[in-house]
């Protein structure tokens, strides 16, 4: 029998694999129990009513997607009457994602969702900064520090901050919000990007530009799991085109203590408890006992830290 | 809306509503032009379907086509004694070039049904329905459910030839009243159609109308609804990625309350009030 748990910090989750953020919700609780995760992780909440963007949100390139969805939200008051309660009957920790446009927003809004049944808040900082010209603020270390330390004074649960791949400062964001007080990281969001219709000359969103995700970002987010892995003592939870247990497994020994599983459960909306099961055989095989034997395990003693480190490809 | 099982650990798949899983092709062949016709040996589970409800379906990759997402794709037939699923569907892309290519015997990988389905109330006896092209496929399962409930139903089919008149003989079997327009015999236009279905209302009334797929006709259909106080629903389409509602790509505006709300077509819908539909 292995052993699937892993710690994050204060909290033990029963197995590493959580859903990423904007890809889950109570609605798949349709399609297989949703208690067998190791963690929920909501749709990023605003305190405001948001529409989001205009369609088309979606569209797939070469064995991935884009999406521009834009954060359509019911907004907090409804977070509270109608979303919490729903994850209250699970006996699975809660994670609840949040974003504002501005750091003192962003850190009324963190106050405001610490609140019994919430078992840790995953700051979204990969979003726009308003007060930033539209950058984010996980691009900057600067700007990372800022709002984390302001997210940090705001809440005593466990504060997860969702990195961005948008960024050529990966190590030193990471470090920035490691400094200001956060408990983990989550390892990416997804790449900006973009697709044309041949024919009609038209951008393929609604909103021009989108979020990359699915197989294509995974080596771009297990790299900077990695470095992030190598270069903070929180733990890291990797996210990114994970789809199957090697995938799961490569971002263990790289690094990271669970992974998140976002645009895979739209392609397979089963594959999370797949992984859960397909994890626990592997192990079982390999002669694994525990998640700890794996996460890190990476061989790389020869690597200098201008390797690691490194932002560009030489 | 949700079931909540008490479970310890690990990840043992449990069912829900929505069944996953693969069905065996029996048949998929050319209907008229890009038409094709699938039928699918499915399980049980799957067809407990209602007429407007639909499929996720995972297109298989192939030399030709490398689809990624699943693709929507409303129920043509569902037969739980035979143990059949039926999908008419037109080939246009990545999605259906796929599933053009799958051989008999092949397995295709289903998710569903999913959606809310057409309504009948049990007051309303006078049913219409106004279906074009590959519409008629979306429309065809409500001509069953019409006779079941014990509703005369008059089918207006619409397509730009002759030859693409699908779905005809179906309508029929199930007793509906099938009117055919076409571009080609200039039937089909808008103020065609007016006439045929203000005469029905002038004749015997009618007590609901159903569209899907078309901006004229639901225009159409708007207005003579408006005006006579008639009822209706119309099935939508949208891009999807997730199917279930999770993802909030496929949402629609919608006229209600006096403002503009926007629903997800695979959660709330994809089928919605007529007049609350908004064109596109």
């Amino acid at each position: 029998m292995v052993d699937l748990t892993t710690r994050l910090g204060a909290l033990t989750l029963k197995n590493p694999i959580m859903p990423a953020s904007g890809t889950f919700s109570e609605d798949l609780a349709d399609v297989f129990d949703l208690d067998c995760l190791g963690a929920h992780v909501t749709k990023t909440i605003t305190r405001e009513i948001r529409g989001g963007n205009p369609t088309p949100r979606v569209c797939e390139v070469q064995g991935s997607m884009l999406n521009s969805i834009g954060i359509p939200s019911k907004g907090l008051d409804y977070f509270k009457s109608t979303i919490l309660p729903h994850y209250a009957a699970y006996e699975t920790p809660l994670v609840v994602s949040i974003s504002a446009n501005d750091a003192d927003g962003f850190a009324r809004l963190c106050s405001d969702v610490t609140l019994p049944g919430v078992a840790a808040i995953e700051v979204n900082i990969s979003c726009p900064n308003i007060e930033e010209d539209g950058k984010a603020f996980a691009m900057r270390p600067r700007t990372t520090t800022e709002v984390m330390e302001k997210l940090r004074a705001a809440t005593d649960l466990p504060l997860w901050a969702k990195l961005t791949p948008n960024t050529g400062e990966t190590i030193e964001v990471a470090q920035a919000a490691e400094a200001a007080g956060a408990d983990a990281l989550v390892v990416s969001n997804t790449l900006l990007a973009m697709a044309i219709d041949v024919r009609t000359r038209r951008p393929k969103l609604g909103n021009l530009m989108g979020g990359l995700s699915g197989p294509s970002m995974k080596p771009i987010a297990l790299r900077m799991t990695y470095q992030c892995a190598k270069s903070v003592d929180i733990p890291v939870i990797g996210c990114g085109g994970i789809g199957e247990v090697e995938d799961v497994v490569e971002f263990l020994i790289a690094g990271a203590s669970a992974v998140q599983v976002g645009t895979a459960t739209f392609i397979n909306p089963t594959v999370m408890p797949r992984l859960i099961d397909g994890l626990a055989e592997y192990m079982h095989h390999a002669g694994i006992a525990r998640i700890s034997d794996l996460v890190g395990s990476v061989r790389d003693e020869e690597a200098a830290d201008g390797v690691v480190f490194m932002e560009a490809a030489p | 809306m949700e079931t909540v099982i008490e479970m310890p650990t690990r990840g043992a798949l449990r069912k829900g509503p929505v069944a996953e899983g693969m069905a065996r092709i029996k048949s998929n062949d050319i209907v008229t032009g890009d038409y094709r016709l699938m039928v699918l040996d499915a399980p049980p589970e799957m067809l407990d379907c209602r007429a407007g409800q639909f499929f996720h379906i995972l297109c298989p990759t192939g030399e030709s086509f490398r689809p990624y997402l699943r693709r929507p794709m409303s129920i043509y037939c569902f037969d739980p004694a035979a143990g059949e699923l039926k999908f008419l569907y037109k080939v246009t892309g990545e999605g259906t070039g796929a599933l053009s290519e799958l051989r008999d015997g092949a397995e295709v990988n289903l998710l569903g049904p999913l959606g809310n389905g057409f309504t009948i109330r049990e007051d309303w006896k006078n049913l219409l329905l106004v279906a074009r092209g590959v519409g008629l496929a979306t429309l065809a399962p409500l001509a069953k459910e019409a006779r079941e409930a014990g509703c005369t139903l008059t089918a207006i089919c619409s397509a730009r030839t002759e030859a693409l008149l699908m779905s005809i003989a179906e309508f029929e079997a199930m007793g509906a009243e099938v009117i055919p327009v076409t571009d080609d015999a200039g039937t089909s236009g808008v103020e065609a159609l007016r006439e045929v279905i203000e005469g029905r209302i002038a004749e015997g009334g009618l007590d609901a109308m159903y569209t899907c797929g078309s901006n004229r006709i639901l225009t159409l259909l708007q207005d003579i609804g408006a005006r006579h106080a008639i009822p209706g629903e119309i099935a939508l389409e949208q891009q999807m990625a997730c199917g279930l509602g999770m993802c909030h790509c496929c949402v629609r505006s919608f006229r209600r309350e006096g403002g503009i709300v926007h629903e997800r077509v695979c959660r709330e819908g994809p089928v919605f009030d007529l007049q609350e539909a908004m064109g596109w």
